[in-house]
């Protein structure tokens, strides 16, 4: 139902978002470290990257909007839920 | 507001159906140190913070326990997805199924349902976040039981990246509070 590459390309999303998340969690208590938001800038442009490029294959991954839709097809409705996925 | 990511925070994977251990690990869910807990606590508590930093750190550690959740909800889902109705009821896991089947319940892993008690607001800043220094505390620990009884590797994995969020958690509940105290101090003085 999975097929590798989305697997694969999710895996990437989430290292990325995963280095965000803490980044955020610690830039929300050292919001002067510049080295730390220069990394979460950079990463930020990554991330973008990737969810861009995997959506354009799978769908969107955010709803209401946040990502786009494609053309002629609702897929958010017709690629696997989270707890689906075979990794 | 909040959006929604068809993705989870962390892939989960399991090397088979193990009802049993779905029925331990359902307390991450719906117990007193669940994630559930967890998310509800800090979204709760942010609206009497004082600093933007502490309003800050509640919403997005709220925000990631929620993600928590998702990953609980989905090994307890792929624990059981394929189990068949005898391996079921060769468990605990028996009870569970009387009421709710294979869906998801917010239950501790005795099958006690959540109840709001689990979480406490003051309204005081400095011990509403010493609160979530021992719920982090507490987290890591049922995380560190749940690993002495689950001999699943894949399974464990995910209870193990689960559990170091705690430790940080833990980290930047510390540092906030440190911060609110100084803010409350330096407000008695001027
Ligand atoms: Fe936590």
């Amino acid at each position: 139902m999975t097929d590798r590459n989305q697997a694969h390309m999710l895996l990437e999303i989430q290292q990325l978002s995963f280095i965000e998340v803490e980044l955020n969690l610690y830039l929300d208590t050292h919001p002067e470290d510049q080295q730390a938001l220069a990394m979460y800038n950079s990463t930020h442009q990554n991330l973008m990257q990737c969810v861009r490029k995997y959506e354009s294959i799978y769908g969107p991954l955010v709803n209401f909007g946040y990502s786009p839709g494609m053309q002629n097809y609702w897929k958010w409705v017709d690629s696997p839920w989270p707890w689906e996925i075979k990794y | 507001m909040w959006l929604y990511e068809k993705k989870l925070q962390y892939p989960v994977r399991v090397s088979a159906p193990n009802p049993r251990l779905a029925k331990y690990i359902i307390t991450q869910y719906g117990g007193p140190e669940g994630e559930s807990s967890a998310a509800l606590r800090y979204l709760n508590m942010r609206y009497t913070m004082p600093t933007g930093r502490a309003k800050g750190v509640l919403t997005d550690i709220g925000t990631e326990e929620m993600a928590h959740m998702e990953i609980i909800a989905t090994l307890v889902y792929k624990l059981v997805e394929g189990a068949p109705l005898e391996a079921i009821k060769a468990t605990d896991f028996g009870a569970h199924y009387a009421d709710h089947g294979r869906s998801l319940y917010w239950e501790n892993a005795a099958g006690v349902p959540w109840v709001a008690a689990y979480v406490s607001a003051t309204g005081d800043p400095v011990a509403d976040l010493h609160e979530n220094l021992a719920a982090e505390q507490k987290a890591r620990a049922v995380y560190e039981n749940l690993l002495k009884l689950s001999d699943d590797p894949l399974v464990n994995d995910v209870l193990r990246f689960l559990r170091e969020r705690e430790v940080v958690h833990y980290q930047r509940f510390g540092e906030t509070l440190m911060e609110v105290e100084e803010y409350c101090r330096q407000k008695k003085i001027f």
